[in-house]
């Protein structure tokens, strides 16, 4: 395992291009292209303000960097360095910023949610698109590119909009059964759409392409409800995570649970495998070689940490939350299937925001940004760490059981699957990394002169490289070693 | 000797009534003679003197002493030391009685103490239970209570749940409106800040492109005409369809995967049943006709694999429930042969293991063990019911017998009441015949008179010698019956007949000449003579 050195980055804005071929970061109001295989930087745009947002196009053309506090776009061409286009919001606020899938519109929500804008780059049309709903997952557009689906809000009602994306000609408008909306989703295979209530009722809802409610589920009454929602990549399975500690998998023929993931303190099958990290502060700096662990690096003021396996049963450490508060940090807060269905991770509790550092508005931006990224490759899984955050659970689909159990010695930050095999890359706001694969587990230690924390992972779309994040920097991790990449 | 029994006889009935019974008129009676003794140690003037000596003994209740001879009184020796060893007798019994009282009067002060002591025991249970009942209840009134304070607190509690769910709901439907008030006044905010921004012509807001972009995919962009809407349905409903193709698609391969398993599955049962065919003997026809179905399906199966049509399906589908039930009924079959085998297995133990052999030897004493225990458990049981059975019988055959004797007795009865009867109805004929032989008597008698009377009248003593004589012959021979008679009742009634025969008889000893007045008394001993023989005919009979 290799890593590259060490880069700057700031507000943790750093992407592959979708090609593969580039990695863009923004340091803040300056954008540097490079070359991923050579790290060479390509091309140093400079932007009007220090970026808040920043999104590769679908063609790997241009880069869309959004300053949100002057409610300015810049969009940049990589074939063309002189080309530049800027879109200003005005007075009217800007949020979000993003590109429609064909890489020639961009879609700015303002202030209030009082509209989508979109512009084009070919014509320089102007298009709004009114009483957009503000909620966590309010806009998808399918995996082909061709539609996007829209959550409205208008008269105190839920509606769905689903426009082509080709000329943004409307093509379904309909109306939900949900209380308040909070989120919907697309099915890889771009025929399902999945839209789901606010916490405050379980309810998922199926609705077809063409606008017709397929299946309705609703596991339970009363008590808080959906909490994530993920399609599995064969959109064979739809897996829903809610305020219960539970996941229940729909299929896609019957729209019925097939199964039910639990996640209890106590592990008690003994066909689990369960993984517990353990740190040991050694002063020699001796690699050591176990079957499950490899620790490498040699920063001196690191403290190796190895996983051992527990036989059943085993004690999960679990916080209660303080029921008191609004949205208490407990249930299933985010769910991820490997590329190939096969496996499915989820963490059962949600970060609970450590005193040192101040995440609040950092987390939520971070997330917008990491979900844009991910969804252009084609994997996703965010942040961060509660009541069972340091506990990642993977589940086999095949066998619909569980399969292994990661216990971390502080609380997940970030867990993605490679996008091209079955392996999981998890980071918990410490200097290592760490990997899953179904035949074993290990750490890695990052190294670094001045400790790199490691917040966020993304994987490249080919599976390799690792990019890391830390708080002001990025690395690369390259887990093909020579000998046994192709 | 006669008196002596009859004193000792009184005095073994007052022993026997000691001995058999303590009741208080006894006891006075035994205390009598002690204290009348006292009495007269102290007034013995009183009591007796020389004047009425026999007066005293007979009240003493001994028998006389005494033979008075005139004026002087003398003591008769033997019945005085008869009476003297009676009182001694009597004395010592009423000492041996008094110590027997005694004993009993012990025994009974030890039972009373124990009685008390357990009467003391008993009382102080009573006071410990009424104690424990006063608890309980006391602890069963303060349960009523807490039930009654629970059942109170519980109606509360639902009510107040009642009041809470009112309240809930109430909010819950005031904060839906209030939001959607909200939302409204929101929406109008969001309406008017629009039109305020779209009034102010705002200058920034633009796009600026250095120049324009080609579309991505190289055509030009197309006007927005029915032509293009028409087209995205088309395109809709396009990648909808291709979506179901390719679901069916795959439906089509995994039904074609579980067809051939189905058919493996299917050939390997085949395998199975026909490879146990020579095997077993029994069942050979049913084998076959089985297997020949078996193939039979198969060839449908194989049929249905090919066609996809519903009639192929339906097919497909009996032919497998078909063989299913099949297979059901020879896995039972086996089953039970299975069960069968084993029983004879068990018995044929050279097979089996050491140890397992060992156990199952075990096993089968324990059973055998058991089946006897049973076995006795059954028989006693049956004794003790025939048992039963028995007394019952036996009641009843007393019963019987009672009602055959209580038969028998009315049978005996009745030929009591017959021959008492037959009784009854011979002494009215004695009893009429003796009113006719008296009345034969009576007419006699007045012939005798009548004739009498001629001999008065006729008292010349020469008239006629030979007749008078024959009638003294005939008058004796009367009498002499006559005598008889008496003699024969006297000796039955002595008292009666000796009395007056001493008070007739002594005055007059030696006077036989004078007939008149001999006729004359025999006459009237006939008469009574008679009279009694009339008394006394009830008595004999």
């Amino acid at each position: 395992m290799n890593f590259s050195e060490v880069f700057k980055q700031s507000n943790h804005l750093c992407k592959i291009s979708p090609d593969g071929k580039y990695l863009a970061t923004c340091v803040q109001y300056r954008l540097v292209v490079r070359d991923v295989s050579t790290l060479q930087i390509l091309n140093l745009y400079t932007c009007l303000d220090q970026i808040s947002h920043m999104e590769w196009s679908s063609d790997s053309q241009f880069i869309l960097c959004a300053m949100y506090k002057r409610a300015l776009v810049q969009v940049w061409s990589l074939e063309q360095p002189d080309w530049h286009c800027k879109i200003d919001e005005g007075s009217i606020g800007l949020v979000a910023s993003r590109w429609s899938p064909d890489g020639r519109h961009i879609l700015n929500t303002t202030e209030f949610h009082l509209r989508i804008t979109v512009w084009s780059l070919c014509t320089k049309a102007v298009s709004y698109i009114k009483n957009p709903k503000a909620c966590h997952k309010g806009i998808d557009f399918s995996r082909d590119g061709c539609y996007m689906a829209l959550a409205e809000r208008r008269d105190c009602k839920d509606y769905v909009c689903v426009f082509v994306c080709d000329d943004w000609h409307l093509l379904r408008h309909f109306e939900t059964e949900t209380q308040d909306l909070a989120g919907l989703e697309w099915s890889p295979n771009g025929c399902v759409l999945a839209v789901w209530d606010s916490c405050l009722e379980y309810k998922v809802l199926l609705y077809s392409l063409d606008g017709r409610l397929l299946s309705t589920y609703s596991a339970y009454e009363w008590s808080l409800g959906v909490k994530c929602v993920a399609w599995s990549p064969s959109s064979q399975f739809l897996a829903i995570g809610s305020y219960d500690e539970k996941v229940r998998i729909l299929n896609h023929i019957t729209w019925k649970k097939i199964a039910q993931f639990e996640h209890p303190a106590t592990v008690t099958s003994t066909k689990v495998v369960v993984y517990k990290e353990v740190e040991k502060r050694s002063a020699a700096g001796s690699e050591e070689h176990t079957l499950h662990n490899i620790t490498m690096g040699s920063s001196l003021l690191s403290r190796r940490s190895k996983y051992e396996i527990h036989p059943a049963p085993v004690q999960m450490p679990v916080v209660r939350p303080d029921p008191d508060r609004a949205n208490p940090k407990i249930g299933v807060s985010t769910l991820a299937f490997s590329s190939d269905s096969r496996y499915l991770a989820t963490k059962n509790g949600q970060a609970s925001r450590s005193p040192h550092v101040d995440h609040h508005v950092f987390d939520e931006q971070l997330s917008a940004a990491l979900e844009s990224a991910f969804r252009m490759l084609g994997g996703c899984a965010f942040l961060t760490a509660d009541n069972m955050a340091s506990v990642i659970w993977v589940w086999d689909m095949q066998k619909m059981s569980l399969e292994a159990v990661l216990e971390q010695t502080s609380a997940v930050r970030c867990f993605q699957w490679d996008p091209k095999r079955s392996r999981l890359a998890m980071c918990t706001g410490n200097t290592k990394v760490y990997l899953w694969t179904p035949t074993g587990c290990v750490s890695v230690e990052v190294p670094s002169d001045g400790g790199f924390q490691v917040q966020l992972l993304t994987w490249h779309c080919h599976g390799d490289p690792l990019i890391l994040l830390g708080k002001e920097q990025l690395c690369l991790c390259y887990t093909n070693t020579g000998t046994e990449d192709k | 000797m006669l008196l002596t029994d009859t004193v000792s006889s009184d005095v073994k009935d007052v022993g026997n009534n000691s001995i058999k019974c303590h009741t208080p008129p006894l006891m006075g009676y035994l205390d009598q003679p002690p204290l009348t003794l006292h009495r007269t140690s102290y007034m013995h003037m009183n009591f007796c003197n020389e004047h009425n000596v026999p007066e005293c003994v007979l009240s003493l209740g001994l028998p006389p002493v005494w033979t008075q001879s005139g004026s002087s009184s003398d003591v008769n020796v033997v019945s005085l030391l008869n009476c003297v060893y009676e009182l001694l007798q009597l004395h010592r019994r009423g000492l041996q009685t008094v110590e027997n009282m005694e004993m009993e009067q012990l025994k009974s002060s030890n039972s009373v103490d124990s009685l008390q002591l357990t009467i003391t025991r008993l009382k102080e249970q009573l006071e410990l239970a009424k104690r424990e009942n006063t608890g309980l209840l006391e602890r069963e009134r303060q349960l009523q209570l807490k039930v009654k304070s629970l059942q109170n607190s519980l109606k509360s509690e639902k009510e107040e749940i009642h009041k809470l769910q009112n309240i809930v709901s109430s909010r819950a439907s005031q904060y839906n409106h209030e939001m959607k008030r909200k939302e409204r006044e929101l929406n109008k905010l969001k309406e008017r800040l629009n039109q305020l921004l779209v009034d102010k012509k705002e200058k920034r807001l633009a796009i600026d492109v250095s120049n324009k972009l080609g579309r991505a995919d190289g055509k030009r962009s197309l006007w927005k005409t029915e032509k293009t809407v028409a087209k995205h349905e088309g395109e809709m409903y396009k990648t909808l369809l291709r979506d179901y193709e390719s679901r069916q698609k795959e439906l089509l391969l995994e039904n074609a995967e579980l067809r051939k398993v189905l058919k493996q599955m299917k050939k390997e049962m085949v395998a199975i049943l026909s490879s146990r065919k020579p095997n077993v003997n029994g069942d050979k026809q049913d084998n076959g006709v089985d297997s020949d179905e078996e193939e039979e399906g198969i060839d449908s199966c194989k049929e249905s694999v090919e066609l996809f049509s519903v009639h192929a399906r339906e097919k497909l589908t009996n032919g497998v429930r078909r063989q299913l039930k099949k297979l059901k009924t020879h896995v039972e079959r086996l089953d039970s042969r299975v069960h069968l085998g084993g029983t004879i297995f068990c018995e044929d133990t050279e097979n089996v293991p050491q140890d397992t052999s060992k156990e199952m030897g075990k096993l089968r004493l324990e059973a055998r063990q058991c089946k006897d225990y049973i076995q006795k458990q059954q028989h006693l049981l049956q004794q003790k019911l025939s048992a039963q059975c028995e007394e019952e019988t036996s009641a009843m055959l007393a019963d019987c017998h009672m009602f055959q004797e209580k038969d028998c007795l009315r049978d005996e009865w009745k030929t009591l009441e017959g021959q008492r009867k037959s009784f009854e109805r011979e002494r009215r004929n004695f009893t009429e015949a003796a009113i006719r032989l008296s009345e034969e008597r009576k007419t006699f008698e007045e012939e005798r008179a009548t004739w009498l009377k001629h001999q008065f009248l006729n008292s010349s003593p020469f008239a006629d010698s030979k007749k008078p004589q024959s009638h003294c012959a005939f008058q004796t021979r009367d009498e002499g019956q006559y005598c008889f008679l008496i003699s024969a009742v006297a000796e039955k009634e002595p008292s009666r007949a000796s009395l007056p025969e001493r008070a007739v008889t002594s005055p007059t000893p030696g006077c036989a000449p004078s007939v008149s007045s001999s006729t004359s008394d025999l006459l009237h001993t006939l008469s009574i003579i008679c009279e009694n023989r009339y008394m006394f005919l009830p008595v004999l009979w």
